[in-house]
């Protein structure tokens, strides 16, 4: 739908955050672009991947972002322009190379690119990224919109090229999923060749001197952030309250500032460098007021920085109230909104809001009270890991003796939220945790642990972080059952392909890394199931369990529901024998609903019985066998 | 460039229902028609894994100003366009006011803790009704209907955008979206999708709101 390689400058394009990054990446001649598919960032690398060939760069889905970043680096060491783009959680994963990048300096230009998730909607955490950017002591821009995130990306690469270090472009889910109008610039061509200059150096020694270079270099870009473009103060000359604000906070406040009509009394300063702070440019800004309100999302990161510009100022004689998240005007956790800034502007200012009448509020809270239910998320019809799981849940009733899933990062998450789950994962983590939290359970035996323990991992999430954590099992002979759920995709991010699938980001044919082949080579014992077959792998996984002689694995091999086409035939069709269903007579108390818990199957209240949903039922059959009045019946379709 | 114009700026729109049914595909084709006319858009997007049923709302945000930001104030929306009827109602009581514009399908899509039945969906009445006090001018139609009736449920996001087009609400013509539509769906898959958009769009026009 978007030209994302026109050679357009000034026309104008409506462009996903995401899409506006890559196409900033396009116009700054980037060559290479790596990645770790993650919501809210995955977009970047999509989008530059799907032109790599008319471009003529380099895509490639990294198998993790520490990879990512290596390849992102490498390509800088031999002079070509390079992009790594990852979510927040991304960055830990990168960071054992991250800091050390920014002490060996860079070559070509170099961005890195992380997507924070405020409130974690896509996300195991809402971490902001920017205290770890700090630390990492490299030049931080936050834009704001699709506008700025494509300006920002494409000026980081000049930055990084100039100074000798990577920049770091902080989005978050409400920039890069947010569409918005943006004038393109012109792309620059670069066809200089890849060449690594051997009389140069990319190594970490002499530390003490790579530490001090470093921190010239950021002194040379507090000076380049003084009279950067991408700050600036918008307001009367001298506000009675002044905001500060980076990223998303920056729309939210101006609207906050409008609702509330406060245009003559409030002032907003734009920032869109954050690190190093710009403390000659927002010390000229302190002088205008005493009254500080700071706006930015998840931690108070400028605030505190804020209050050490105001501390260093103390020729401005004035005493500074800086209020934020740490003097309560705006929440230290969650996501920013422009409710958010309108609240604490009336707190602030003492003007009143009131966007609807008192009766208007009135009827909509009884309406949410009375009709408004929640739509839970879970697995969908069809679904190889709720079989998984309901096989998992049912060994462990045979066994009895409390065992429990070590869980991981990916839909099989699903198993502890929303309604669809089975509560049987007790631990989740980080990508490849959960075996990880297997192998250190599974040497407890020594002090009286006995609980069977099933470490579950994705495919996607094996390559990710989780092998060197199942060679650990292995190595010190861990008691654990390890299961692969092999459903042939990075699921939840969007089935983006990995090792494992045969393509590559480019969508070109790619060797198939062989899950099998490589348990084998470590020597592991291991079976593969069709996660389908709930009986038979009920009963096998119980005595998996109950021999208790290091680390198994189990391959539970079925591709995800949603690869299906919509066009496909089911392969069953699969009906309520409603002679056979007793309904609320049955001792079973809803057996299917309230334990089972298939979209596919619902109440009908009136009838008092179970019936299949044939708009949601894909006809998998799984639930024939749950029954215990075996009334679920299912009949092959043929072809 | 000069012909964008708006009686209320910004113009706020909220395109809501539930994940899987083209909420996102809706905002975009809208919103490039509008930026085409030289509009400021912007559409923010809140969907989480919303795949796998959850619900899906994007902000659509008009203005010949200045570009706003991805999130609507609460009590804030103009029009409300709803390819689900509870999720509209959800976005009325907090987007919602007494001037608000609503158009909905009334084909439910039921949360899986109905099927459960440890929730309750409610009954039509109530839905209607409650649209109905929520709302300045309301809309209703069976677009999951129409969009079966051409051949696949997955056509109603398109009836739903043509009823949107259909209520002149927007500053913005049939034949303009029919370009952005065009421009989408190449070949055979634009038949049945124009056909869709142009259902919803004589069914707002023919019919005044209730």
């Amino acid at each position: 739908m978007v030209a994302l390689t026109a050679n357009a400058a000034g026309k104008t394009e409506l462009l996903l955050g995401n899409e506006a990054i890559a196409r900033g990446a396009l116009e700054a001649g980037v060559r290479v672009a790596a990645s770790y598919p993650g919501t809210p960032a995955s977009e970047i690398l999509e989008n530059l991947a799907g032109v790599a060939e008319e471009t003529g760069l380099y895509a490639e889905w990294s198998v993790n972002e520490k990879v990512a970043a290596e390849v992102g680096t490498a390509a800088s060491f031999a002079g070509l322009r390079a992009i790594v783009s990852f979510k927040h959680e991304g960055l830990n994963v990168a960071l054992d190379t991250l800091c050390h990048v920014n002490l060996t300096g860079t070559r070509g230009g170099l961005v890195v690119v992380v997507c924070d998730d405020p409130a974690g909607w896509s996300s195991p955490s809402e971490n902001d990224s920017r205290a770890i950017i700090q630390w990492l002591n490299v030049p931080l821009l936050e834009p704001s919109t699709p506008q700025e995130a494509k300006d920002m990306t494409r000026w980081a690469f000049e930055l990084s090229e100039q100074i000798g270090t990577y920049c770091v472009v902080r989005s978050s889910t409400r920039v890069s999923h947010t569409t918005g109008t943006v004038i393109l610039g012109a792309i620059a061509s670069r066809d200089t060749p890849a060449y690594f200059d051997t009389s140069k150096l990319f190594v970490f020694v002499p530390i003490v001197k790579k530490h001090a270079d470093l921190l010239a270099k950021v002194e040379q870009v507090k000076e380049i952030f003084e009279k950067c473009q991408f700050n600036y103060y918008e307001g009367p000359e001298r506000p009675e309250l002044m905001i500060v604000s980076s990223g998303s906070g920056r729309l939210y406040a101006v609207e906050a500032v409008e609702c509330l009509q406060l245009e003559k009394r409030v002032g907003i300063v734009h920032l869109g460098t954050t690190w190093p702070v710009p403390a000659k440019f927002l010390e000229k800004q302190l002088s205008r007021t005493s009254r500080v309100l700071v706006v930015e999302e998840v931690d108070p990161f400028l605030e505190r920085n804020l209050k050490v510009v105001a501390g260093d100022s103390s020729w401005l004689n004035r005493d500074h109230v800086i209020y934020g998240k740490a003097s309560g005007h705006i929440k230290p956790f969650g996501e920013l909104s422009p409710e958010a800034v309108i609240d604490a502007l009336v707190r602030l200012t003492g003007v009143t809001y009131r966007p609807r009448s008192k009766e208007y509020d009135g009827r909509a809270k009884q309406v949410a009270k009375g009709l408004v239910i929640d739509r839970e998320i879970m697995w969908c019809p069809g679904c190889p890991h709720r079989a998984t799981f309901w096989t998992i849940k049912n060994a462990f009733g045979l066994d009895g003796r409390d065992g429990f899933v070590s869980g991981d990062i990916g839909c099989y998450a699903l198993d502890r939220r929303g309604a669809g789950g089975y509560l049987i994962t007790k631990t989740a983590l980080a990508m490849g945790s959960g075996i990880g939290v297997g192998s250190g359970l599974g040497k407890l035996g020594q002090f009286g642990f006995g609980q069977p323990v099933i470490a579950v991992c994705g495919d996607s999430t094996l390559f990710h972080a989780a092998i060197p954590a199942l060679i650990n099992a292995r190595y010190n002979a861990s008691d654990v059952i390890v299961m692969i759920l092999d459903n042939g995709a990075t699921a939840m991010t969007g089935f983006q392909p990995h090792p494992g699938v045969g393509v590559n980001a480019m969508g070109k044919a790619a060797p198939v890394v062989d899950i099998e082949g490589l348990c084998r080579g470590l020597d592991i014992p291991l079976e593969v199931m069709d996660p389908f077959d709930i009986t038979e792998n009920t009963k096998r996984l119980a005595e998996l369990m109950s021999d208790r002689d290091g680390v198994r694995v189990v391959i539970m091999r079925r591709p995800c529901a949603l690869l299906r086409s919509p066009d496909e035939k089911p392969p069953f069709k699969v009906w309520v024998d409603t002679s056979k269903c007793r309904g609320d007579e049955c001792g079973c108390a809803r057996y299917c609903v309230r334990v089972f818990k298939c979209p596919g199957i619902v109440w009908d209240r009136t009838k008092g019985r179970a019936q299949i949903d044939e708009a949601v039922c894909i006809g998998c059959g799984v639930c024939t066998c749950i029954c215990p009045a075996s009334a679920i019946m299912k009949e092959a379709l043929s072809e | 460039m000069s012909e964008a114009k708006l009686s209320v700026d910004p113009l706020n729109i909220v395109v809501c229902g539930v994940g899987g049914q083209g909420n996102i595909l809706v905002a975009r084709l809208t919103g490039r028609s509008l930026a085409k006319r030289g509009y400021l858009v912007t559409i923010g997007e809140t969907y989480g894994a919303s795949q796998r049923g959850g619900d899906v709302m994007s902000h659509i945000r008009l203005s010949v100003r200045r570009k706003y930001g991805p999130l609507i104030p609460p009590g804030g929306a103009h029009i409300v366009l709803g390819l689900e009827p509870l999720e509209t109602v959800r976005i009325l009581v907090d987007y919602g006011n007494p001037q608000v514009a609503t158009i909905t399908n009334i084909h439910p899509i039921l949360p899986v803790t109905v099927g459960m039945g440890v929730t309750r969906y409610p009954d039509y009445d109530e839905l209607r009704q409650a649209i109905a006090e929520l709302s300045g001018q309301v809309w209703l139609l069976d677009a999951t209907e129409v969009a079966l009736g051409l051949g696949s449920v997955r056509l109603t996001n398109l009836v739903m955008l043509g009823a949107l087009i259909g209520s002149s609400l927007l500053p913005v013509t049939e034949a303009q979206v029919e370009e952005e539509i065009k421009e989408r769906f190449p070949g055979d898959t634009l038949r049945p999708v124009l056909e869709a958009f142009r259902k919803g769009l004589s069914y707002t026009r023919a019919t005044g709101c209730v």
